[in-house]
């Protein structure tokens, strides 16, 4: 298949040796699991449950609100001790409304919906099964799957593009799914395939993962699936960025503020095509996912299969703990990944990595100034210029910043990599953002509040005048009675 | 000599005049700045300012009669952009940032007096008579006001916190190498 | 808002930093620069210590003042590429003041009057360049044939630091025009090209660099070497150079074309002088040329323009440092006008549309 070039991107060192050759483990059960309400964007589930009810696994805990939300399940058996804020895996550390459980061990399913046979029912049905049983994008993003799959209600699409570019250093853990479950992961593309309407998926690998495009080559010739193609693609980052890999499979590029199902693409990542298999296959909900736990912190590398809610801290002693102290410790990659305020917080389903950087991985934190060297601009892949968008926003012109561009930034953090004088150029731009919704926030709620006076002022008058209004018709009434009576006695002293 | 003179003299008059000219005919009466202040403002009336009311502190404002940071729930971030928007330089280091900050019922302390129900000027705070009260924190604007007629002294100002929704990354520190 | 928070990504980076990069250019600077050492003995290499020993100096004193610190700008090496880029201009039997007199004119007023590393609008080794030039028109002329270290001519250590101290006590006999200021000199006496150059220049000697010259500007075939070397490390981009010299390439050989008595041929445009030196190492300066690969065609190319015009039609027999200095003074309207396309977006910044959707 011809590929398309993506300008600018880098080329950091892969690191991915460290777990790339370890099998899947099954992680233990912790002995308690804490479930965030929170796992996807949009709002947060709802619980469902109350406190000291007996759970089965895969039994709902908390049901999606609205129409992006999704769903949370029981990751095991046990009892449910409390629902309240705790420590979200969040950089802010700040906490969220969250279900403890206590796992009674026995680890026993619930009642499961029944198996589908995906090519025999209606593609709303999957659409359907996929939004029950909590699956969101597991590459990290977190959308709630369902919602892009009945995208083809409203555009008209051509292909489904699997995401299984897996850019990120360290992470080995879609590589690893890829290679040991390679027939469920296909299935679950050609289920998704038929479940967003269109005619053919294509399987994006980035170059660096020989053995993984083999067995997805093999399983997909042994059977016989025309629909399905495997593409290696350059190894890249950021090629796993969806709109860059659409670009780098079909030349075209996504329009500034559209989606890629405009131009009739849907991205999906390659663990979320294989939690739809589970789903629709066997009914299990999205109750664990692959975490890759690596760094050069870590006694012990590898990649592991962990329930939904078990503590970091749990995986990291599984592990046999730290070697010395990280530098770093973070959910997800070392590009795009949130550093880890406590290891207290537990693994949801959009996190693929715990990395315990050391200190000869983790880059230094004392910056030089800008010297304007440029490689931040031949870097970026979006063609931004990074470095007059800082400049910008040291200087707080939030404005002039968006202005060139700062909301085309996908925060892929290729800037700051090269970037010579060490400039937390991403910092800058998600302070930018931030502060930019914060901005928004507050004027809508100042609109908001000046609705409600006006309203209350326009109340407040209303009262005055009914008010007023009774007392000049009580007047009247008493003036008119009187009248009546001064006629009346006059009346009588006339008579 | 006395040709550069003139011509330099003739220079003057004719700019003069010309100056002269165009504040008489350009001048702009009233000032449009106003409605553009009162649109800044929270609008709320609430009178913490000791003007009547939002549309009378923008007009003070716009007159250079009052500071630009007169309004507490507007807090420093008003005054700032007041003073962007007047082209004024003023200095608001001194000015204590005490960001946004809503109200909070101690729910130990209401009696249910309904007093602050009846003073909120945005309808923020719930309740009914002999029952706790409580504050709708996205409609309410730290004006103080419930809090000054309290009589149990159960409502108090409390920095809005940040939510998981909220936050967002503080600005990079300027952290040079040393 | 200033806060200490949370470490912000990304959590890996590229390893590049300032001083590896000033180390890079340093690096390719090193063969020409022993060649002109080489070339023109030991009051070069006097000369050559003292102007770096000077700008580290007056860089170390400018931060001081400025209640900066000292130790991390001065490790980033970008002081002494300062000072060593000033060196390679000066005449190479120039006296000690006027390399120390540079070096301050660069660091001080150059780049820290303007705020320092990063913050200069003008090239400082220029601003030094010119500011000599203008000032001591006759040391900053004075140039000779190259009379290669430990040869019958050259100076001994004792002689060579005296020459360093005071000047040479009998220049004139030594001294030698450099080829564009003899042909400029010339023309100005109303002779045809083809008599100066009596058959034509010497255009080996010009690419190899026995000639007069600056300290370290002389040798071509060095000068390329190193800028290569930048080139293949990505410290520098192809950009500006490569539009530098075609720029200057096209210009010249028109020109020669049109009228061969009286216009330089393209080689000796491109070989002698500044002109190489400053393709490869004055206008790949990342502070003051544009960000992006287009701005700094541009202004690669509005350098050769003007360096043309300047040794053509200007009083100046060497117009590449006002050149710079106006070329750097575009700068910052060539990066406001001149920016990438935004992805998923067109030129104009309005979002792509697909007709077929």
């Amino acid at each position: 298949m011809k590929l398309f070039r993506i300008s600018g991107g880098i080329h950091p060192s892969e690191r991915k040796e460290l777990s790339a050759e370890k099998p899947i483990e099954r992680l233990a059960l912790a002995s308690v699991l804490r479930i965030p309400l929170q796992q996807h964007i949009g709002a947060p589930a709802v619980a469902v449950v109350d406190r000291g009810d007996v759970v089965r696994k895969g039994q709902l805990l908390a049901t999606g609100r609205g129409m992006v939300s999704a769903p949370v399940h029981a990751p095991t058996s046990g009892r449910i001790v409390s629902i309240g804020r705790f420590i979200a895996p969040h950089a802010s550390g700040l906490p969220g409304q969250t279900i403890t459980m206590r796992p009674d061990g026995r680890d026993e399913w619930g009642e499961l919906p029944a198996p589908l046979d995906p090519f025999a029912v209606d593609p709303a049905a999957i659409a359907e099964r996929v939004a029950a049983s909590g699956i969101v994008g597991m590459g990290g993003a977190t959308f709630p799957s369902a919602v892009k799959l009945n995208l083809r209600n409203r555009h008209t699409l051509e292909t489904l593009v699997i995401n299984a570019a897996e850019c990120e250093p360290y992470l080995t853990c879609d590589d690893r799914l890829m290679r040991e479950r390679t027939g469920d992961v296909v299935d679950g593309i050609r289920i998704m395939r038929h479940g967003l309407g269109v005619a053919r998926a294509i399987i994006a690998v980035e170059a660096n993962k020989p053995q993984a495009l083999a067995a997805l080559r093999l399983a997909v010739a042994a059977g016989g699936f025309a629909d399905v193609a495997v593409v290696e693609v350059p190894t890249r980052y950021p090629m796993g960025s969806e709109k860059h890999l659409v670009q780098a499979l079909t030349g075209k590029e996504t329009p500034a503020r559209a989606l890629t199902a405009d131009i009739g693409i849907v991205v999906h990542n390659v663990a979320t095509a294989y939690a739809v298999h589970e789903a629709v296959r066997h009914g299990r909900p999205l109750i664990s996912r692959i975490v890759t736990v690596s760094g050069g912190a870590m006694a012990r590398t590898g990649n592991f299969e962990v329930p939904i809610g078990t503590p970091v801290s749990h995986l990291i002693e599984h592990c046999g703990g730290f070697v010395g102290e990280p530098k770093r410790l973070l959910l997800g990659g070392p590009m795009m990944g949130q550093p880890l305020s406590s290891t207290r917080a537990s693994i949801v389903k959009g996190i693929n990595g715990i990395l315990a950087l050391g200190a000869d991985e983790a880059p230094r934190e004392a910056a030089m100034p800008c010297i304007r060297c440029g490689s931040c601009v031949s870097a970026c892949p979006c063609g931004l210029t990074p470095l007059e968008m800082a400049a910008r926003i040291r200087k707080e012109e939030l404005d002039g910043a968006v202005k060139i561009g700062l909301l085309d930034c996908i925060a892929c953090g290729s800037c700051a990599w090269v970037c010579p004088a060490n400039i937390p150029l991403v910092q800058y731009f998600n302070y930018a953002k931030g502060k930019l919704t914060a901005q928004q926030r507050a004027r809508h709620k100042q609109e908001e509040t000046k609705r409600l006076a006006r309203l209350r002022t326009d109340r407040m008058e209303q009262q005055r005048k009914a008010k007023e209004e009774a007392m000049a018709r009580m007047k009247a009434e008493r003036d008119a009675k009187k009248r009546q009576a001064d006629a009346a006695a006059r009346a009588q002293v006339d008579a | 000599m006395i040709e550069a003179m003139g011509i330099l003299m003739g220079l003057g008059v004719a700019l003069g005049g010309g100056l002269g000219l165009a504040a008489r005919l350009l001048r702009v009466e009233g000032n449009p700045v106003a409605a553009e202040i009162e649109q800044m403002m929270p609008g709320t009336n609430c009178g913490q300012c000791g003007f009547p009311g939002c549309s009378a502190a923008a007009e003070a404002l716009a007159e250079g009669a009052a500071p630009v940071s007169l309004c507490p729930p507007g807090g420093k971030a008003l005054a700032t952009a007041l003073a962007d928007k007047l082209g004024i330089a003023s200095d608001l280091s001194d000015m204590e940032d005490r960001g946004v900050v809503i109200a909070f019922v101690f729910e130990d302390l209401c009696i249910g007096c309904t007093k602050c129900l009846k003073r909120c000027p945005t309808d923020a705070i719930v309740g009914a008579s002999r029952q706790i009260h409580g504050v709708v924190d996205d409609a309410c604007t730290g004006c103080e006001q419930c809090a000054e007629v309290c009589p149990t002294g159960a409502i108090v100002m409390r920095p809005e916190t940040d939510t998981l929704t909220t936050w967002h990354w503080p600005k990079p520190a300027n952290r040079l190498a040393a | 808002m200033i806060a200490k928070g949370p470490v912000g990504g990304p959590h890996a980076h590229s390893g590049a930093s300032i001083g590896r990069t000033m180390g890079l250019v340093v690096v390719a600077l090193l063969p020409a620069t022993a060649f002109g050492i080489y070339a023109f003995g030991w009051p070069a290499l006097f000369l050559f210590l003292a102007t770096i020993a000077a700008a580290i100096a007056f860089e170390a004193a400018s931060l001081r003042v400025a209640g900066k610190p000292v130790r991390p700008f001065l490790l980033d090496g970008s002081a002494l590429l300062t000072g060593w880029i000033v060196a390679m201009t000066l005449p190479p039997w120039a006296p000690w003041w006027i390399g120390v007199l540079g070096a301050f004119v660069a660091i001080v007023l150059g780049k820290q009057a303007f705020g320092g590393l990063g913050q200069n609008v003008f090239n400082p080794a220029m601003i030094a360049r010119i500011f000599l030039l203008i000032s001591f028109p006759v040391e900053m002329t004075q140039f000779l044939e190259p009379r290669p270290l430990f040869s019958a001519g050259s100076p001994g250590i004792a002689e060579g630091f005296s020459i360093f101290l005071s000047g040479h006590p009998d220049f004139d006999a030594v001294s030698s025009a450099s080829v564009l200021g003899s042909v400029k000199t010339q023309l100005g006496q109303g002779l045809a090209l083809s008599d100066i150059l009596k058959g034509g220049h010497d255009t080996l000697s010009l690419a190899v660099g026995m000639v007069p010259g600056s300290l370290g500007e002389t040798s071509a075939v060095l000068l390329v070497a190193g800028g290569i070397l930048l080139l293949a490390t990505r410290v520098i981009t192809w950009h500006a150079p490569v539009a530098m010299i075609a720029t200057m390439a096209a210009l010249s050989g028109t020109f020669h074309l049109i009228d061969p008595q009286r216009f330089l041929d393209p080689a000796a445009h491109l070989l002698s002088g500044t002109f190489l030196f400053a393709a490869f190492f004055i206008v790949t300066d990342y502070v003051t040329a544009p960000a992006t690969g287009t701005g700094k065609l541009l202004f690669g190319a509005g350098v050769a323009l003007l360096t043309f015009v300047i040794r053509t039609f200007a009083a100046y027999p060497e117009g590449i440092g006002f050149a710079v200095l106006l070329m750097n003074a575009t700068v910052p309207i060539i990066d406001h006008t001149i920016r990438p396309r935004i992805y998923g977006r067109k030129r104009s910044g309005e979002p792509i549309r697909y007709d077929e959707k």
